[in-house]
């Protein structure tokens, strides 16, 4: 059986939205990992970083957490292969961490902006996009207020150039990110930032079920 | 406010108390009470804590049902919703404060709200807002919008419940005083409900959360006073809120209460610590002791009266069972609470306090938590309004400008504005929120095919013009707006919202409303079980338009059973049920086309509204009707108007009913809902109306991509779609 960790910060608020919408999307048992364990479980095959205000935003999005103790193991998981995906807040702390490239700032518009997105898939090649092969567009819910992609023109253009960006919005780009990128993975293609929410979006009823099929992609090459 | 040394009846009316009130805590001592005596009991026994005006009135509502678990008197309503399961639900108010300073008023009234669920072992899972500002074009209006709207997000949004349903209105009556009222809905085990009172002399009291500051200190005086040109230097009495402490609060305190160490618990809210300790004591009948130097203090130097008055936010006071301290060292450390143990119960009845080495205040606790004034104010009945026949009211000269005008007024353009500011979606439970086109907000009950369906309604104009009806019909509104996404309503929470009781002609509209409110929830078997009262929400001398606003609650047993007005297909006949009479008295259409507030409302037949909605649901529960919407504001017209828009396809009406085509486009009469079914499924629904003497007429059909009316009106929906979703950007950014 496959395996899954959600670490929880605190101040973190899609915990229970990340585990659920692993386990349902693929069966797979999820343990929940508190921000100041100095181990992860063992034998994990998908470590998710959920969205939500760890430490309050206080400083900066994600920066407290990136210094969790948690986080060092996190880091050592990665570099062993393990596939990390961290969500809108989760993205933040990947960033804040140095595991992806770039920076999250407020929104163009100022304004936290929550509404169900197009995306479009840009690379589907990376294990957590396989599952998405032969489809261009999903939709997700995006929920966020500094979800502003940045980084320099040399690192955007690295970025694409290596099939980087995973996920681009595809009508509207609601939060000014550079590119349009809304989501990407590292040089390894084994660490994913992204501020839409799979979680949200992983069953028909809540809008939409693209989100599941990241999971699944993420817990099949496992 | 500092502490004053000294008492008087002066400063009993700095402290918002009357001269007769202050004879009678002179009387109840036998002797003057110190400053902190005085200041405590000024805030139990203001309007906002001691409901002295309103009390004797409330007790008509009724309050009881089948259903009911904890009706009102607690922090919030609980009832049942099977399989042992509970919801735990209430709405109320942070008016005054969110004029003033709106962020933090606004913020602060979502964190309050939370807290009064998650005290009684609820997980909040929805959160509400029920908002009415001042005329667009008054100066202060756009910034209090700004202001209230991010606060809400900014609070709702951290802390982690989706913000799903709520309403807001615009009208010149709350240009002085805004309405900010927060609705949050809670979920938990109906066998673990947790309760504020004492259960015995002997328990250690345990202060944890944040540390007690300077802000908002006498918040509860100035929730019960009117306000002048100098309300605005009232801002250091709002509190600051932080969702992310609030975050760490929710989560320890239901840790906690899954611990088993919680005797009894009560949030710090109005009034603070002075009213979570008399509460806690007076319904336990025991007595309490605190030691203030105990308490967790976010400044040097505060004086018993200001940690006695604070209200600074997110702080809890729980009673723990004997030798459990334990436990709560272990879940304050691990959230990174403060916390202390700041008291013990008594078996004296006094509410003893002491600061520094000093008994700062030693009182009999029955005058402050049971003897507070109770006022059977004079009210004057608000006298009848004209009830206006269709000839009364003009028509337009053109039906087409009518309705972009009406899609386009501020009361009922797109609100997408702000609610794509709120998070909707967190907890991933949402199956309908202000983005979806339903009539109420739906989450579904976690892992469970249960859902619950919520609203807030209330049309104040009809309030105004008679507060009876007014009163009736926002019960009604609320309870088809549940009908009308095919959930069983089951009980509301109420929010009183009214000016200055002790004004005759004020106190008839709090009677009337009440009086009107009660023969609903009788009707339709939805009682009242929460519930919060503002009162003098005027000012100099003005008062808003009555808004007893009502946030209900129902349940949907089978989520897949449930209807929107989204989905409607071309080729499918909208069928209304109920009957059109022409009501346009208090309209929205007279309102806005002819700027006239005059007429009586539409009348509530509660009977006729029971019948027609019971049908409805049957359609829906039964799974043979999807589209559905409930008729308000607006009328006819709009209700299709706004099925039309959301569903991206046109409608085309037929009138044939003989009513003057303006009052049957736009007339309010109540217990109607819009239907939109396959043609092949008419002629059954048609007959089982029959049978349950309902009346169900075929207007039309969906088609094309225009609002037409044969021979009157043909609106293209695109033109229409940027009436109704331009007029709020556009004034939130200066333009309009």
């Amino acid at each position: 059986m496959t395996k899954a960790a959600v670490v929880v910060f605190p101040g973190s608020n899609c915990d229970r939205d990340c585990a659920v919408a692993v386990e349902r999307s693929t069966g797979a048992s999820v343990d929940m990992v508190w921000h100041q364990e100095t181990a992860l479980p063992s034998g994990v095959d998908l470590i998710v970083l959920p969205g939500g205000f760890s430490y309050g935003d206080y400083l900066r999005c994600g920066a407290m957490a990136a210094q969790s103790p948690v986080m060092r193991e996190v880091v050592k998981a990665a570099e062993a292969g393990v596939a990390v995906v961290g969500i809108c807040n989760g993205f933040q702390i990947l960033c804040e961490a140095g595991m992806l490239p770039g920076a999250l700032l407020r929104n163009a518009k100022l304004k936290y902006i929550c509404k169900q997105i197009d995306l479009d898939v840009t690379n589907a090649q990376t294990r957590f996009t396989s599952g998405y092969a032969g489809r261009r567009n999903v939709r997700m819910t995006i929920g966020n207020g500094e979800g502003n992609f940045f980084a320099d023109e040399a690192t955007l253009d690295r970025i694409e150039g290596e099939g980087q960006v995973v996920f681009r919005y595809a009508q509207e780009n609601p939060n000014g990110s550079l590119r349009n990128i809304a989501g990407i993975v590292n040089t390894r293609g084994n660490v994913l930032g992204l501020m839409p929410h799979p979680d949200r979006s992983f069953e028909a009823e809540l809008g939409s079920a693209d989100g599941a099929v990241l999971f699944q992609s993420a817990l099949a090459s496992a | 406010m500092s502490a004053p040394q000294k008492t008087s009846a002066e400063l009993a009316k700095e402290y918002g108390l009357k001269a007769d009130e202050y004879a009678v805590i002179l009387d109840r001592l036998g002797r003057e009470p110190s400053p902190v005596e005085l200041g405590v009991f000024s805030v139990m026994w203001s309007e906002h804590c001691s409901y002295k005006s309103s009390r004797k009135h409330l007790g008509k509502l009724p309050t009881k049902g089948p259903l009911v678990i904890c009706g009102p008197g607690e922090n919030a309503g609980v009832i049942d919703i099977g399989d042992g399961q509970a919801c735990v639900f209430k709405m109320e108010s942070h008016n005054h404060p969110s004029y003033i300073e709106p962020y933090q008023g606004a913020a602060t009234g979502v964190g309050g709200i939370m807290r009064d669920v998650f005290t009684m072992g609820a997980r909040p899972i929805a959160l509400l807002n029920a908002l009415r500002f001042g005329d667009p074009s008054h100066p202060k209006t756009r910034r209090l919008v700004e202001g209230v709207v991010a606060g809400i997000g900014g609070y709702g949004n951290c802390v982690g419940v989706p913000t799903v349903a709520g309403e807001t209105n615009f009208h010149p009556g709350y240009n002085g005083n805004i309405l900010v009222n927060a609705m949050c809905v809670g979920l938990a085990d109906a066998d673990k409900i947790f309760y504020s009172a004492a259960p015995s002399s002997g328990l250690p009291v345990v202060y944890f959360g944040s540390k007690t500051g300077r802000d908002g200190i006498h918040g509860a005086t100035m929730a019960s006073a009117e306000f002048d040109e100098d309300s605005d230097e009232k801002r250091p009495t709002v509190q600051v809120g932080d969702p992310f402490a609030e975050k760490l609060l929710i989560e320890a305190t239901l840790e906690l209460m899954a611990s088993g160490a919680v005797a009894a618990i009560q949030d710090m809210g109005a009034a603070g610590l002075t009213s979570s300790t008399v509460e806690m004591a007076g319904k336990g009948g025991v007595g309490i002791e605190l030691n203030l130097d105990m308490v967790p203090q976010r400044e040097e130097g505060m004086s018993a009266y200001e940690m006695m008055l604070s209200e600074s936010q997110e702080r809890m006071l729980a009673i723990l069972k004997p030798g459990r301290e334990h436990d709560g060292e272990r879940i304050f450390k691990k959230w990174g609470l403060d916390a202390a143990t700041i008291g013990w119960t008594t078996d004296t009845g006094r509410m003893i306090l002491k600061h520094k080495g000093e008994t700062v205040c030693d009182v009999p606790l029955a005058p402050l938590f049971d003897d507070a004034p109770l006022y059977d104010r004079p009210h004057t009945k608000t006298p009848a309004a004209k009830h206006l026949q269709p000839g009364d009211v003009t028509a337009p000269t053109d039906y087409g400008v009518a309705l972009k005008t009406l899609m386009s007024c501020p009361d009922m353009a797109s609100k997408r504005w702000l609610w794509e500011q709120y998070d909707r979606h967190v907890m991933a439970d949402t199956l309908a929120d202000s983005a979806t086109a339903a009539d109420a907000g739906i989450v579904r009950v976690h892992g469970s095919k249960k859902a619950l369906a919520v609203t807030s309604d209330c049309t104040p104009r009809y309030v105004f013009a008679d507060p009876y009806e007014g009163g009736k019909q926002a019960v009604a509104e609320a309870w088809r707006n549940l009908t009308a996404v095919g959930a069983d309503p089951i009980a509301i929470t109420d929010n009183l919202n009214f000016g200055n009781p002790e004004r005759p002609e004020i106190m008839g509209q709090i009677v009337g409303a009440i009086e009107g409110m009660a023969e609903a929830c009788r009707a339709l078997s939805f009682p009242v079980v929460s519930g919060n009262v503002s009162l003098y929400n005027e000012t100099n001398g003005v008062a808003i338009p009555p808004t007893p606003t009502v946030g209900a609650v129902g349940i949907l047993p089978d989520y897949d059973r449930r209807a929107g007005f989204g989905g409607v297909q071309a080729g499918d006949r909208i069928l209304l049920v109920g009957e059109s009479r022409g009501a346009l008295g208090a309209s929205l259409y007279l309102r806005e086309l002819f700027r006239s507030e005059e007429g009586a409302p539409p009348p509530v037949d509660l009977s006729l509204e029971k019948k027609n909605g019971d049908f409805v649901r049957g359609l829906i529960k039964s799974g043979r009707v999807t589209q559905v919407h409930d008729l308000s504001d607006g009328g006819l017209i709009a209700g299709a108007a706004e099925m039309a828009l959301a569903s991206g396809v046109g409608i085309s009406l037929t009138l044939d009913s003989g009513l003057a085509v303006h009052a049957e486009l736009f007339g309010e009469d109540q217990a109607r809902y819009l239907l939109a079914v396959p043609a092949s499924a008419v002629a059954q629904i048609a007959h089982d109306a029959g049978l349950a003497g309902v009346i169900v007429s075929d207007l039309g059909g969906a088609g094309g991509d225009a609002i037409v009316v044969t021979d009157v009106l043909n609106v293209s929906l695109a033109d229409l779609r940027q009436a109704h979703e331009g007029w709020l950007p556009a004034f939130m950014s200066g333009k309009a």
